[in-house]
């Protein structure tokens, strides 16, 4: 799960990362309001999980209460990258000397942590990494230390920072270090960290990654989702516990295990590009297809308007096709009218000749059992673009 | 030969006697796999009973991953216990020096997997997983659950990401066969990784082609395929799923995300194809590019 700037924010505060006051807002009044809690001059940042916002007005200076006012309207409601901007960050101000920058991120390819520093911050870090690398220290981090003092004097050595703010970054680093870890965190990162005028070492704008994974040992972790910027079919798949992704495209799909379903999406896309159709979404139901998860599943994907046909694509592992197909026909039962496009099935591995008797059977008007996945897809396409 | 696993491995369970280990202990257990013991500390000195294909098979329960190793002469453990006790489940079958341990629980955090694999790197354990399928030597053993039914021994090494893909591909080629079938596992940090298993495989002299599976996100695949560049003689066919993901969304696994340029599928295709490993665009195409090579 991606964090806003805000959440961010608070979460350095907790871990004792030092942050300027910052308050969000979802009106233009409450901005107003926050700006005149803070006092002086504020910046007024849009909360947007995605970059750029800067150049596209989505900050602002603002030194009265009404000026915060006013940027706020300016800036709530606007489409950023396609991401509206629900609310906004009311900052205070300061006095930058120099701008820099700190990532500790999962490093996939050694299966460690990577710490990368840099005393150029405030640009964008991926220019940076490709036109400046030696400007850019990377250094390898153990997961069962994280950001000690030690590490956190070795980072700061090998970004080359003067002796006179060295100290005083190593020691943010090291509570940076602790959001990470304690947090269970795959990213944080501190773009620009400033040092003030008057010597004081920042985090003015932080990116925060949770792992999911590591939810059940952080309840707070829940009310940092994002439930309005999700899109409605893949909220209600949430919490039927369904692994949905919401596509552009016209076939709907529903398979067992995110490889599979990856393989049918692209197999279907194959299929569907001579004929104009895509593929609508991800959806996979996992080990155990019953009769509810087949018609949860279902539910969701003839709830989508775009969707003129359904591909169906199990390999009965461990879950027998008998249990599928059953599935299939008990949810076509639970859905009655509310079924209206038609359903692409194949089955194949444990019992599949059970299961597709069951389906052949049922004599179902909108289902076609089809016995390959090429097949399957190519009929599946035809359909949707008839 | 196979890679990992064989008829001779001894096998015990950390979580056996939780409702996935048991059944899961039941299906390797009917499917020829040496299970020797289950390890519960809660449960140290009783036993559970399996009815496999008619007959009552009793495996005893221990209390700790070292005593069953001791008592069993055990080589492997699989671990189906639950995300918040895996990591510790993990750390005591390597400080048993346990040489196999295939780690089969979905949802761990990963701040722990990267522990207990940096751990494991450190004192020689392999550790596979998680999030895996696991790893079956058709014929031989079965440690996970891949359905033992689906094809038998042959002569093609299979390594994958993903589980289903995995049974695809064997079911594919399953009147072929298969050395062994690895799956890696889909999550950002794995244990075994599909370089070790390309060595492996390599190694192995049964192994006459190697089919790769892969997916969207990291760079695990361009990094194997430098490996093949190099050190794999075998032939080597690859399939990557994934094409039509977007940006930025995760697709079931935690891995599977793209994330700007790297990591995309046709960035995978790529690099596999100027290695010289022959890329299927679907699951059976990349079987007819086994079939064509292993005839010719």
């Amino acid at each position: 799960m991606d964090l806003y700037e805000y959440q961010a924010r608070d979460l350095f505060e907790r871990h004792g990362v030092p942050v300027l006051e910052g308050i969000v807002a979802t009106t233009p009044a409450d901005a107003r309001a926050a700006a005149a809690k803070i006092g002086g001059t504020v910046v007024v940042k849009a909360q947007v999980k995605v970059g750029g916002r800067g150049k596209a007005g989505g900050v602002k200076l603002a030194h009265t209460p009404e000026e915060a006012e006013a940027a706020a309207a300016a800036i709530l409601g606007m489409d950023i990258k396609g991401h509206t901007v629900r609310r906004v960050m009311i900052a205070a101000g300061a006095r930058i000397e120099d701008e820099y920058y700190f990532s500790l991120l999962l490093d996939r390819s050694t299966r460690r942590y990577l710490a990368m520093c840099s005393v150029e911050g405030g640009v964008e870090i991926e220019v940076l990494a490709v036109e400046r690398p030696e400007s850019l220290a990377k250094v390898d981090v153990d997961p069962r230390v994280g950001i000690d003092a030690a590490k956190a004097a070795e980072i700061v050595a090998a970004a080359g920072f003067a002796p006179g703010v060295a100290g005083a970054v190593a020691d943010a680093l090291v509570r940076l270090g602790e959001v990470y870890t304690r947090e269970d965190a795959t990213l944080v990162e501190v773009n620009p960290l400033v040092r003030t005028a008057d010597g004081a070492i920042i985090a003015l704008d932080g990116k925060v990654t949770l792992d999911d994974n590591a939810r059940f040992r952080h309840p707070d972790h829940e009310s940092l989702a994002d439930i309005d910027a999700t899109d409605p079919l893949e909220r209600l798949a949430g919490e039927k516990g369904l692994n949905y992704v919401k596509l552009d495209g016209e076939v709907g799909i529903i398979g067992n295990g995110a490889g599979l379903v990856m393989s049918t999406l692209d197999v279907v896309a194959l299929a569907g590009k001579d004929l104009g159709v895509k593929p609508a979404n991800f959806l996979d139901i996992g080990g155990g297809a019953s009769a509810q998860v087949m018609a949860d599943g279902l539910e969701i994907i003839l709830g989508d308007a775009q969707v003129k046909s359904v591909f169906v694509n199990v390999f009965g592992g461990i879950t027998s096709c008998v249990e599928v197909a059953r599935g299939i026909v008990a949810a076509l039962e639970i859905l009655g009218d509310h079924a209206t496009k038609p359903i692409v099935v194949r089955l194949d591995g444990n019992s599949v000749v059970e299961g597709r008797e069951i389906l052949t059977a049922a004599k179902h008007p909108l289902v076609t059992v089809v016995d390959t996945m090429d097949a399957a897809a190519a009929r599946a396409a035809e359909l949707a673009a008839a | 030969m196979t890679i990992f696993l064989n008829a001779a491995s001894r096998v015990i369970v950390q979580g056996m006697t939780g409702s996935e280990g048991q059944k899961h202990t039941a299906r390797m257990l009917a499917s020829g796999t040496q299970i020797v013991g289950g390890v519960n500390p809660r449960k140290a000195g009783e036993s559970v009973s399996f009815d496999v294909e008619g007959k009552t098979r009793t495996i005893p329960v221990f209390g700790t991953v070292a005593d069953a190793m001791a008592a069993t002469g055990a080589d492997v453990s699989v671990v189906f216990v639950p995300p918040p006790f895996a990591k510790a489940a993990v750390m005591e079958a390597i400080d048993a020096a346990m040489p196999l341990v295939v780690i089969i629980t979905e949802g761990i955090p990963v701040a722990d997997t990267a522990v207990f694999t940096a751990y494991a790197l450190e004192k020689g354990t392999r550790t596979l997983g998680p999030n895996c399928p696991g790893v079956i030597s058709p014929g031989q053993s079965n440690v996970g659950i891949t359905p033992a039914t689906i094809t038998g021994p042959g002569p093609i090494g299979l390594v994958s990401k993903s589980g289903t893909l995995t049974y695809q591909m064997m079911h594919e080629l399953r009147d072929l066969g298969f050395t062994t079938c690895v799956g890696i596992g889909g999550d950002p940090v794995v244990g075994t990784t599909h370089i070790d298993c390309l060595a492996a495989f390599q190694a192995d002299p049964d192994t006459k082609a190697i089919v790769m599976i892969g997916e969207i996100g990291g760079d695990a695949e361009e990094r194997a395929a430098a490996y093949v560049k190099e050190h794999v003689s075998k032939p080597v066919v690859g399939y990557v799923a994934g094409f039509t993901a977007p940006e930025g969304k995760t697709m079931g696994h935690a891995g599977a995300i793209v994330s700007g340029s790297a990591g995309t599928a046709e960035a995978k295709r790529v690099a596999l194809e100027a290695a010289g490993v022959r890329v299927g665009t679907t699951p059976s195409e990349t079987a007819r590019l086994v079939r064509e090579i292993l005839r010719a």
